[in-house]
Formats: structure tokens, C-alpha cells, sequence
């Protein structure tokens, strides 16, 4: 099935590479993870911190798809939801090209509480909603097939689709600032930290723009 | 906002050691009498310039009466914590306040010679927005730029207690208070943390009746000047400890903390003893049970004088107290420096052991009753003060005022400002750099030094040096 001219694979494909993306983005935490390992002196702190910023990343992708995934149920309204939802995910771009303070709640999170800073910090850059354009083109029903699908059976599929997005997100997530995290740690050392510590507030903000774009035009291109 | 983190900001104390020595040094400018505006000297450190020790540049405010005391940066390394998502800020402006007046500068010094008044808060703002006056000690931290204040509400800064504010660290609107349960608190003067365990600690001087019109002798006396620090959960913003080290230790004022994030000990120096004279460090610590635990590990004897050696405020008691009144330690949590502005004397203190501190070197210049010169044959009025560590620890900066009117308690008859550097040996020890005395332009006394890219009593960092 292609959707707005993208294949499934391709639509995976986006969801594993806005993981790898979100990963090395410091501004997801790997850091963290690097301090944990070296104010412990051990590597299995840097595992244990990667792990909590992990369940903070899904958990905050859940939050944000679950929504969507019980609203896709509304087949016939499908087309309009999808261009809302891009529309949203473009407004959050635009508001963080606007607004380029950093959320001040993320400062008064305790530093050892990592899955709730993460968690709050994919909400408040709008990790999530990164994802939603993809996740609503992989739920994208044939109009010629709404009129045949029960809303259960709709739910039944979409709901594990939000969770498998969630997870190969996360799981990527995990895999490349992992990998940042390891490789400064044992072989880079500190001083690599601030070198491979770029700037990404404007590119993610172009980011959820354009995939918000993505999820306008295909939901049209599609009705 | 840059694309990279600022080449300033370092990840450790170790990595901001290795990194490139400082060229200029911006050392407060201040008139003690009002006469003048204050100001900020910025110091030529390049040993090769033809301006080597000498004042390059002057930010002269246009307001009069202000007194500059300590400042700080917007920015440093506690940019680089995840936590606060801060990694792009530059460090480029001085934070500035005026504890007489309570305004605030905000000077732009990114190109150190050219350096400029960016923006002026005015004392209205910080009363209005916080119910504090008497802005103080400025650190860059998870929230934006902490101020400590010297006075609460009202006239004389007595109605309600004085504490901290926070500032935006990119627009410098003043967004509040700081605390949010202050518990036993009721003065202020230095604060300082550990941002990846989350505590900071805060000290006491007095309120400002006990200072601005000079030191009050009967307070001394009856042990009414601040003898507590206090333990904070930072993020919380809560008061989780207060430590009385008892009402004798008058005076508790600089608070220094390891620099090296994973562990949980500092300083804090005591001015006066009130039973005998003495200057005191206190070692704190954090036991294995979370209770703050805190122990005297330096003291520092008076000298013996005659009274008709001495000021007024000390003739009854023929000696002259040290007055521990400033002290710095290095970014390898190796030395302390404990300012002895009495005495006339600058300590170093091996802290390797922080329980066990051993004297390993000290310099003599200026004091009461004694004035000794600089190698260069130059006077140095008062005695050594504020003091500030190069990031690689090879040199060491001071000046001589203390505060306007307390300079004139205990040196009446002094004046002018100076700056001077040692060197340090390799294995400890401290020698006066002969070279390096910068004499203030007339009627200006100088007090807090900061280095260009960060020193050692400004940085915090969210990673061990390993």
C-alpha cells in the first residue's frame, strides 16, 4: 500500500530514522547517561540511565499516539484528522522556531528522576508528535475499505501499530545515543562531549514542520 | 544563541584546567565615598602585551553611589547539563549589581576591550519583583542567574528576610523569588552547589544595618552577626538543613564547595572568633546517612600589637584579629586560599585531605600595623582580599578592599586600590609576582576579580574529572 507515495517500509523506515535522530539529540538526554556512568564510576550506570531515559521516550510517545490511535476509529473522518494533526505538529514547529527559551520545568526536575525528565522533555519539544504524521500514514485506510471495517477491528489494529512505533522509535532511540553516550564514556572521553554537541533547536523545529507537511499532503494526495 | 557550546563552557574542572590560559581579568572599580561612578577595570594578563598588568579599559556606570561588590557571569559551564538544555548560551555578560543602590548592570564583554553596558535593571524592578534589595553573589545555574541579596524589604532591608532571586539568563527580566521554604533562614550572603547531587548550601553576613554604615561593634560583641550555613535541596528550593556552628563564629562567609561533582564536601570561612580573635575554616560534609555534618579545620591565631598600632575598634584588645574574609580553592580541589585582611597575610592550604588541612604556603602584604610592601618596593593598603585562582591554579589574583566603610574602621587613613598575582610552585607555595601590581586610578578601591572564560569561583560543572 503506498501512502502519499511512500511505502510502508518507508513509512518504518521514517519511524527507526526519527529514532536515530531523537538519540543523538543531547537535548534527549544522553548526557545524562554519560554523567551517570562517570558520578558512579561504573558502566552499568550509563546502562541504567539510558534504560530510564528510554521508558521516559516511550512513554511520552505513547502519550502522544494512543490519542491519535483511538481517533483514527472515526474512518470516515479519517482525511480531516490527519490534516489536523499535521497542522498541529506544524504549529509546535512553528511555536519552537518562535519561542526559543528552553522550558523552564525541565530545571526543576530532580537529575536522578531520568524517566520523568525525559518524558517531559520529549513533550516539551514535541518529540512525539514527530511521530504522528508517520504513525497516521502506517493506519491510513483504502476509502474503498472503510465502509467494511468494524471500529473494533479498526482499534485492534491501530493500537498495537501505535505500540510498535513506540517501541522501534524507542528501540533506535536507544541504539544511537546509547552508542554516543558509550563511545564517549569509554573511548572519546568528556572533551567530546561539547565537540559533538551541536545546536539542533532550529533543525528539529524545521523537523516538525515539514513532517507536519508530509501528513498534510499525503492524507490529501490519498483522499 | 551559537550553533556549538561557547569554547568557555567545560565539561570538568580538568578539562577547564587544560584549557587555554586567561587574557584579561575585569575587577570591580568602586568609589567609596559616591564621589565617583563605579565602574569595571578590564586587566590586560598577557604576559607578552606591551599592556601587561595594566587597566586596557574602564565601564564607567553613570550613576553614582551604587558600590560594587561581587558579579558574576550569565553563563558558564553548568551550561553543559542536559538537565537545563542552556548549551548554547554564550558567556558574554557581567552581571553587576550595586549593594548600596540595589541596581544591576548587565555589561557586554565579549570583545573585552570594547566592553559596554548592555542593560540597567533598576532597583524598583528588584524591589518590586522579589521584596529583596542589596543584590550580592551572582552564580549561573538550572534556572537561569541566581542573585543572592544582602537585605529583604523596606528602607534599611529589615522588613522580612533578605534571600535569592532568580534571573533569565538570555532576556534578564527578574522572574522571582527563589525559595520556596526557607526554613530557620533570616540572613544572606554567599551560596554555592553541586548540580548533579542537587544541594546548595548558603551563608550569613548580617542585615544591612550590621554593615552599611560600618561595622557594629556591640553586634560583634554580643554574636549578632550570622554563624549558620544552610543546606538546600536545590530543585525543591527547600531549606533541608541548617548548621549553627555557634554563636561565637561570627561572620560565615564564602562558601566553597569541591569542584569535582562527585564528591560532597566544601568550605566556608568564619571572620572572627568572637572568644579569641581567631579566624576559622569550617570543613562540611555530607555522612553516609544524608545528614550534613560540618568540623573547624583551619584556624588562624591573632597577632599580638600595641594598642596605640592600632584603629579604634581594636585597641582594647591589642591584637589584630586575621579576619578570614574571603577564600578561593583551586579547580583540583587542592589548595585553599584563605584571604587574612587583618593580618596582612594570604594563606594557600594544602585540602587534599579535607579534614586535614596543611599550610603550604603564604605570602605577607599590607595588614594593620604592619603594611607590608609589595616586592616592587610599592605600598598595598589594607590587606589582601577578594581572591581568584587562574582554572590551571599557577596564579593567584588579589585585591585590598574589604567594604567602603569597614576599610576605614580598620585602616582609617588607607586608600586606593590594588591588584596583585603570585605564582604558585609547583608542590605548593606562594611567591609574589614582582611584575604584576596594578595600582587603581585615584579615589577607586577595587574588591571582586574575574577571569576571562571562567575562574575558580564561578564554574559549575556536571561532570568528575576523570
Amino acid at each position: 500500500m503506498d501512502v502519499g507515495g511512500l511505502s510502508e517500509a518507508a513509512l518504518w523506515g521514517a519511524v527507526i530514522l526519527s529514532g536515530i535522530y531523537h538519540g543523538v539529540n543531547p537535548g534527549m538526554g544522553w548526557p545524562l547517561a554519560v554523567s551517570a556512568a562517570l558520578m558512579e564510576q561504573r558502566g552499568l550506570a550509563l546502562l541504567r540511565a539510558f534504560g530510564l531515559l528510554a521508558l521516559g521516550h516511550f512513554l511520552a510517545m505513547l502519550a502522544i499516539l494512543l490519542p491519535f490511535s483511538l481517533m483514527i476509529v472515526l474512518v470516515q473522518w479519517q482525511i480531516e484528522i490527519r490534516v489536523v494533526a499535521g497542522a498541529t505538529v506544524i504549529a509546535m514547529g512553528l511555536y519552537l522556531l518562535i519561542n526559543r527559551k528552553h522550558p523552564r520545568i525541565l530545571a526543576r526536575v530532580h537529575p536522578a528522576r531520568l524517566a520523568l525528565w525525559s518524558f517531559l522533555a520529549a513533550m516539551a519539544h514535541g518529540a512525539g508528535l514527530m511521530l504522528v504524521p508517520i504513525f497516521l500514514g502506517l493506519c491510513a485506510i483504502d476509502p474503498a475499505e472503510t465502509g467494511h471495517l468494524a471500529a473494533q477491528s479498526l482499534m485492534a489494529g491501530n493500537l498495537p501499530t501505535a505500540l510498535w512505533v513506540a517501541v522501534a522509535h524507542t528501540a533506535a532511540m536507544t541504539l544511537a545515543g546509547g552508542s554516543v553516550a558509550l563511545a564517549i564514556y569509554l573511548w572519546l572521553g568528556l572533551k567530546f562531549l561539547s565537540r559533538t554537541w551541536f545546536n539542533l533547536d532550529l533543525a528539529w523545529a524545521m523537523s516538525l514542520v515539514l513532517v507536519g507537511a508530509f501528513g498534510i499532503t499525503s492524507a490529501l494526495g490519498h483522499g | 544563541m551559537n550553533l556549538r557550546p561557547d569554547p568557555t563552557f567545560h565539561a570538568s574542572p580538568k578539562l577547564a584546567m587544560q584549557a587555554p590560559v586567561e587574557n584579561y581579568a575585569f575587577t570591580v572599580m568602586l568609589s567609596p565615598d559616591g564621589s565617583q561612578s563605579d565602574g569595571i577595570a578590564v586587566i590586560d594578563l598577557q604576559p607578552d602585551s606591551k599592556t601587561y598588568g595594566e587597566i586596557v579599559h574602564q565601564v564607567i556606570v553613570p550613576y553614582k553611589g551604587d558600590e560594587f561588590h561581587h558579579f558574576g557571569w550569565n553563563a558558564c559551564s553548568s551550561s553543559l547539563s542536559p538537565l537545563s538544555g542552556h548549551a548554547f548560551l554564550e558567556r558574554r555578560y557581567l552581571i553587576v549589581p550595586g549593594i548600596r543602590s540595589s541596581r544591576i548592570y548587565i555589561i557586554d564583554v565579549k570583545e573585552p576591550l570594547e566592553a559596554k553596558i548592555h542593560k540597567i535593571i533598576e532597583p524598583e524592578e528588584v524591589f518590586e519583583k522579589t521584596g529583596y534589595s542589596r543584590p550580592h553573589t551572582i552564580h549561573c545555574g538550572p534556572e537561569g542567574i541566581y542573585v543572592s541579596t544582602l537585605g529583604g524589604g523596606g528602607e534599611d532591608g529589615t522588613d522580612g528576610p533578605p534571600g535569592i532571586f532568580i534571573m533569565d539568563c538570555e532576556t534578564f527580566e527578574i522572574i522571582g523569588r527563589y525559595e520556596m521554604d526557607r526554613g530557620k533562614q533570616d540572613k544572606h550572603y554567599d551560596f554555592w552547589w553541586n548540580l548533579p547531587q542537587d544541594y546548595m548550601v548558603s551563608s550569613e553576613w548580617g542585615l544591612p544595618p550590621q554593615f552599611e554604615g560600618g561595622i557594629v561593634p556591640e553586634d560583634l560583641l554580643s554574636n549578632k552577626y550570622g554563624h549558620s550555613i544552610h543546606f538546600w535541596d536545590l530543585r525543591a528550593r527547600k531549606n533541608i538543613q541548617t548548621m549553627d556552628f555557634g554563636d561565637n563564629y561570627q561572620m560565615a562567609l564564602e562558601i566553597r564547595p569541591a569542584h569535582d561533582p562527585t564528591k560532597s564536601y566544601g568550605f566556608c570561612g568564619v571572620v572572627v572568633d568572637t572568644t579569641n580573635l581567631q579566624g576559622a575554616i569550617f570543613t562540611w560534609w555530607r555522612d553516609d546517612d544524608g545528614t550534613w555534618q560540618s568540623k573547624k579545620t583551619i584556624t588562624i591565631d591573632p597577632r599580638p600589637e600595641e594598642a596605640d598600632n592600632l584603629p579604634d575598634l581594636l585597641k582594647g584588645f591589642g591584637a589584630v584579629p586575621p579576619l578570614v574574609t574571603d577564600i578561593d580553592l583551586s579547580l583540583d580541589d587542592r589548595f585553599l586560599y584563605v584571604a587574612c585582611w587583618g593580618l596582612g597575610e594570604m594563606h594557600q592550604y594544602d585540602v587534599t585531605d579535607p579534614m586535614n588541612p596543611k599550610l603550604a604556603g603564604k605570602v605577607e602584604l599590607g595588614g594593620i600595623a604592619r603594611g607590608t610592601k609589595h616586592p616592587n618596593g610599592n605600598g598595598f593598603a589594607y590587606g589582601p582580599q577578594m581572591v581568584e585562582i587562574s582554572r590551571d591554579g599557577k596564579r593567584v589574583y588579589w585585591t585590598n578592599s574589604l567594604y567602603s566603610s569597614w576599610d576605614d574602621q580598620f585602616y582609617p587613613g588607607d586608600s586606593g586600590g590594588q591588584m596583585v598575582m603570585a605564582n604558585v610552585g609547583a608542590d605548593g607555595g606562594l611567591k609574589l609576582d614582582p611584575d604584576f601590581y596594578v595600582d587603581f586610578p585615584k579615589g577607586y578601591r577595587s574588591h571582586q576579580i574575574r577571569l576571562e572564560g571562567g575562574d575558580c569561583s564561578t564554574d559549575s560543572f556536571c561532570y568528575p574529572s576523570v
